[in-house]
């Protein structure tokens, strides 16, 4: 897999994932290109098609559309079965996931990706073994964490 | 904000978060972020040490604002300290930071390989991770410098957590993308191929990725994972679809393992040892029996997660092609599929037919789908889907259903979506050509072609009509006839007027017996649509006077009177003027008989490859005209017109070159490489060599003059070649234009251009002195084999004027044709008295066999397969040799545009290689060759490597490259 996109059907980028080495100019046109053409197709339409010379294998999960870029000899359908076990982990993490979630807590988006997909490959397959890795590191936190943080009480105005 | 926030929250970054989704504007959400900037920055730089939390949750900040598409330009140490703190949560969103916002700045790069290091060190599992998952995310060359050694050892060592390994194992993996020389299995190569044996599910599915492509770079040292791939894959097929546990997705047994391992043995071809193979069909028959059987659930996530590993096994099928039986099964699954309500998987079996439909085995069966595909591409609501249909109806298109399919072709264009049209307009330009049974139906289709979608129509399109027309006389009737009633409709496209114009003017005297199409009823047709055309057409069309005035000499007075009157005579566009003129005069003072001469019907054009194909290829990638399918048309061509393929040069018809901007440039024979020996069609620069030849001045000397009853030219036998004249000719390896020669009498200077196998070179020979050279002649020899007389270069040229006035230039042209392939550059030795003395000189004119290079774009997957497939060690070329020239980039990048070959970008997994295709055209063969430059920048050397499907190309590009650099 060469990347990996979220967006809402607005059009937002909601998170990005890069496995090639590109600048960020480059990022920026192809993140418009495909938000654009990805958009502007109906429901109905099949989840594949060819830009540039790579694949796109989209699908759309209530208001966001979860879009990878995959190369010639990959394959679609067990793409788009990626997408799905994505969207099954945040779900199961943040219980019932919707499009806030992953903007309050974008970098958890990124932590649970990296423990799935690792330089565009499938890492771990089994969910179990996933969130278990994710709930260790919370774990971590918690322990690390002991006691409310003094900011906590602190007007937010002052942030 | 959400009601879950799990972990620490970092209160501070939610408030940020929704003030900034509550935003009303643009700006006001610009004024936010750089308010929230300056608050950080003043954070980061204010007296008070900050503790871990809030640089945590400043760097989170910056990260939002990054990935809100804003530019960040500090914070970066910041997040280089939290990579050394204890806490895991800062490390985390440290490691985050640095793996988005990765700069190269050398300093920040050597502090973070440093706590990468005590991370990767610190036999903490949690932390190895972070640090590996920052090297896979980044994958930087320094990177790769200072951890490909020590990440094989984590990745194989026996103590090492699961999960690290797994990291561990795609870390490596993008690492060998990046920098393929830093990554070196060498001793670890075994150890990593039995991580296919892993216990955990999970390390399996990792470890395949990173075999795979490590296979696919070096297919015999990794082997022995065939076998282990095969047994586990057998273990998976066969097992309960509850035996995997976790690893079992919607039912479906391991999944993306099964699709891993399915992609891991397309690197090889099927095993030789007969019991694994034997467990492989069994594997492939279960996957395809598994197909047939009722779903386990109804759940979309099923049937993707089964298909997807029935994908990658028909995939394998036709790798192999070697089974009949399952590819005609794996053609039964596909024609299900074809019919499926699921839109992804029409899709998906559209496309996989179409590399079915390439084999042997399966063609037959993949045409009794043809009504199925037919209607998809009449049906099926999105684009992208009928644009596969067609894909796979040009793939399984032969002699037996040509005229069905291009007729639905055809009629689909009339409502085909612009986007595609342009490349089904050629698909059914080279079909109808391919398989055109008779000619009429050819002509037919073509100009149907042009009437239904004439602004898709190329010139390529059209050239190659006449191109044919005028090469076989049994259909010039009948197309004269065709033309003439296409052109009766009241509004034609302009390219069926160019069509028209031209066929009209070569073969009207075909269908002038009847008086429905009289002489003049053709001249009037084709002026009445005179005015509304372009500036090119307008030119054709007064060629095509020109020409009836030849034809017909009837049209005389009634085509000087068009040409007399003040719109054409006077006309604004320096081209249409100069051609009424000439034309005019050429009608009024030339004889019958020099008209007859100058205005004869073309020339058969040379027999070669379609340069539809070409367009058609250069459209839609390798992917779309594979090198087999090139060699194809070459045999199908063959076969239907009775020998070679015939492709005249459609630039031959200089005169009605229409997408030349300036068409007159184009008379000066600049952009037209006209077929060697045969004029042009009446063109200006016709009528000037005609003249010329008529004229009294002009000489009479042929090319070989031995002087045996002239007296005038010397008669010494041609100079040996100048010592440096290998120094010279590399000067134009590379380049086309410039200075060949240089002395203090005379300076000869070279414009050259190239196309397919046909050269057209320009020699400017300069008098540096003031005075006269007298009895200048050239002769040029070409490379040939003398025993058998065979020659590999035809060079063609027109004696040179014999008196070059002091401070003058004299241009002589030479057409060049490559008939095979050579070493030798043909030599041009030059003869002329000045002031009494002979000068007699010798050069090897710069004609390089990589002239006739035609670039040919390929994928990454295509190069490696053909390179691959150009594995006879006499097939490869290779030198090393030190750097003589710059390294720059630029450099090199223009040097190797120069060759003539396609530069490929992103084909080599080292960015810092360059890699190349073409094909060079001869006249007999075409030869495929594959380059691939590996530059060592700190040792100044190069590694040069070919790979050509001729090994004398191989062995002379090589040395003729190795010059160069």
């Amino acid at each position: 897999m060469q990347f990996m996109l979220l967006f809402s059907r607005q059009g937002k980028l909601r998170l990005q994932k890069w496995y090639v080495p590109l600048s960020d100019k480059e990022k920026k046109k192809i993140t418009r290109e495909l938000v654009q053409t990805v958009l502007a197709r109906k429901p109905k339409m099949c989840s594949f098609l060819e830009w540039r010379d790579l694949k796109i294998v989209y699908k759309r999960y209530a208001s966001l559309y979860f879009c990878c870029a995959i190369e010639d000899q990959d394959n679609e359908l067990i793409t788009l079965e990626i997408i799905h076990r994505y969207v099954e982990l945040l779900d199961k993490y943040f219980g019932s996931v919707c499009e806030l979630d992953i903007i309050f807590n974008f970098e958890k988006a990124y932590f649970i990706l990296d423990e799935f997909l690792l330089g565009g490959e499938a890492q771990e397959t089994s969910k179990k073994n996933v969130l278990k890795a994710i709930e260790q590191a919370d774990l971590l936190q918690e322990v690390s964490n002991t006691g409310l943080h003094p900011e906590s009480f602190v007007n937010p105005s002052c942030v | 904000m959400p009601a879950v926030s799990k972990g620490d929250g970092m209160r501070g970054l939610a408030v940020f978060i929704s003030d900034i989704r509550n935003c009303k504007s643009k700006e006001a959400e610009i004024k936010r972020i750089n308010k929230e900037l300056a608050n950080i920055r003043s954070k980061f730089k204010g007296d008070k040490a900050l503790d871990g939390y809030s640089k945590k949750k400043y760097v989170c900040k910056l990260l939002f604002i990054f990935l809100l598409g804003h530019d960040i330009d500090f914070g970066h140490m910041e997040a280089v300290n939290l990579l050394s703190s204890n806490k895991y949560t800062e490390k985390q969103i440290g490691y985050l930071f640095i793996s988005v916002l990765v700069n190269s700045n050398s300093e920040l790069i050597r502090l973070i390989n440093n706590a990468i290091k005590n991370d990767l060190s610190s036999r903490n599992p949690t932390f190895m991770c972070l640090a590996l998952h920052c090297i896979a995310n980044v994958g930087s060359r320094e990177m790769a410098e200072a951890f490909a050694s020590e990440i094989p050892r984590i990745l194989v060592a026996g103590d090492t957590m699961d999960s690290v390994k797994q990291s561990a194992a795609l870390c490596l993996l993008r690492l060998y993308k990046t920098s393929p020389d830093l990554v070196l299995m060498g001793e670890w190569t075994s150890r990593v191929v039995h991580l296919l044996n892993d216990q955990h599910m999970g390390v399996v599915t990792a470890a395949i990725s990173l075999i795979t492509c490590l296979s696919q770079k070096n297919p015999d040292e990794f082997k022995t994972c065939v076998s282990l791939a095969v047994s586990r894959l057998s273990r998976i097929v066969s097992s309960a679809s509850t035996d995997l546990q976790d690893y079992t997705y919607y039912f479906v047994p391991a999944p993306w393992l099964s699709c891993k391992l399915l992609r891991l043995l397309q690197c090889y071809p099927p095993p030789e040892d007969g019991a694994v193979k034997g467990r492989l069909v069994e594997c492939l028959e279960t996957i395809l029996n598994k197909a047939q059987e009722p779903p386990k659930s109804k759940k979309v996530q099923h049937s993707n997660a089964k298909n997807a590993i029935l994908f990658e096994a028909i995939s394998l099928i036709i790798h192999y092609d070697s089974e009949p039986n399952l590819l005609v099964r794996a053609c039964n699954q596909l024609g299900q599929f074809l019919q499926h309500r699921e839109t992804n998987l029409r899709y998906l079996a559209l496309e996989s037919m179409c590399t079915l439909a390439s084999s042997e085995f399966s063609h037959e069966a993949v045409k009794t789908h043809i009504e199925t595909v037919i209607n998809a591409l009449k049906t099926e609501r999105d684009v992208s889907v009928r644009q596969r249909a067609a894909d796979l109806l040009y793939a399984m298109c032969d002699r037996s259903n040509a005229k069905q399919i291009v007729a639905e072709m055809l009629s689909y264009l009339e409502t085909a979506d612009y986007s595609i049209r342009e490349e089904m307009v050629l698909k059914v330009a080279i079909l109808a050509e391919k398989y055109a049974v008779d000619y009429s139906w050819y002509v037919d289709t073509i100009l149907n072609l042009i009437r239904i979608a004439g602004d898709y129509v190329s010139e390529e399109v059209w050239y190659r009509v006449i191109q044919i027309v005028i090469n076989r006389d049994d259909v010039q009737g009948y197309a004269a006839k065709t033309v003439f009633e296409a052109l009766q409709a009241p509004a034609c496209h302009e390219n069926m007027v160019k069509v028209g114009g031209y066929i009209l003017g070569e073969f009207g005297n075909l269908i002038a017996g009847d008086p429905r199409s009289s002489p003049l009823v053709q001249f009037n047709l084709l002026h009445s649509k005179f005015h509304l055309c372009s500036v090119p057409t307008r030119a054709l069309l007064l060629s095509a006077y020109i020409k009836f005035i030849n034809l017909f000499p009837e049209t005389k007075a009634t085509i000087q009177e068009v040409l007399r009157c003040d719109s054409q005579i006077r006309n604004s566009d320096v081209e249409l003027q100069q051609r009424a003129v000439e034309y005019l005069k050429l009608s009024s003072i030339a004889s019958t008989d020099v008209l007859a001469t100058v205005l004869e019907e073309m020339p058969p054009f040379p027999e070669r490859e379609s340069s539809i194909l070409a367009k058609l290829k250069k459209k839609k990638g390798p992917g779309a005209v594979s090198v087999t399918e090139l060699e194809d048309n070459k045999r199908e061509g063959g076969e239907l017109n009775g020998g070679g393929d015939r492709g005249p040069d459609t630039a031959a018809m200089a005169a009605s070159n229409a997408s030349t901007p300036s068409p007159s440039a184009d008379l000066l024979g600049i952009r037209s490489a006209a077929p060697v020996g045969a004029p042009p069609a009446s063109t200006g620069s016709l009528l000037v060599d005609v003249f010329s030849e008529a004229g009294p001045a002009a000489p009479s000397a042929a090319v070989n003059d031995d002087g045996f009853l002239s007296s005038a030219p010397p008669s010494e036998d041609p100079a040996p070649p100048l010592s440096e004249a290998d120094e010279l000719l590399n000067k134009f390896v590379c380049k086309n234009n410039g200075v060949l020669f240089e002395n203090q009498l005379l300076q000869i200077g070279i414009k050259s251009e190239y196309r397919q196998n046909l050269g057209r070179m320009y020699l400017f020979y300069g008098n540096k002195t003031s005075v006269q050279f007298a009895s200048f002649t050239t002769t040029v020899s070409c490379p040939g084999d003398l025993q058998s007389h065979i020659l590999f270069l035809n060079v063609q040229t027109k004696p040179v004027e014999p008196l070059v006035e002091g401070g003058a230039q004299i241009q002589q042209v030479l057409n060049i044709e490559c008939l095979t392939d050579f070493s030798d550059a043909p030599l041009l030795n030059i003869k002329f008295r000045y002031g009494g003395a002979l000068q007699n000189l010798t050069l090897k004119l710069p004609v390089t066999i990589n002239k006739f290079f035609q670039p040919t774009e390929m994928s990454s997957h295509d190069f490696f397969q053909r390179w691959k497939q150009l594995s006879q060690p006499q097939q490869e070329a290779q030198k090393i040799f030190k750097a003589n020239h710059s390294m720059d980039t630029e450099v090199l990048k223009a040097k190797l545009l120069g060759l003539g070959t396609a530069l490929l970008d992103n084909v080599d997994p080292n960015p810092e290689n360059y890699v190349c295709a073409g094909v060079i055209q001869t006249k007999s063969q075409q030869v495929g060759c594959l380059l691939r430059l590996e530059p060592n920048a700190q040792a100044q050397m190069y590694r040069l490597t070919l790979r050509c499907s001729k090994d004398s190309v191989s062995r002379r590009l090589c040395e003729l490259l190795a010059q160069q650099f």
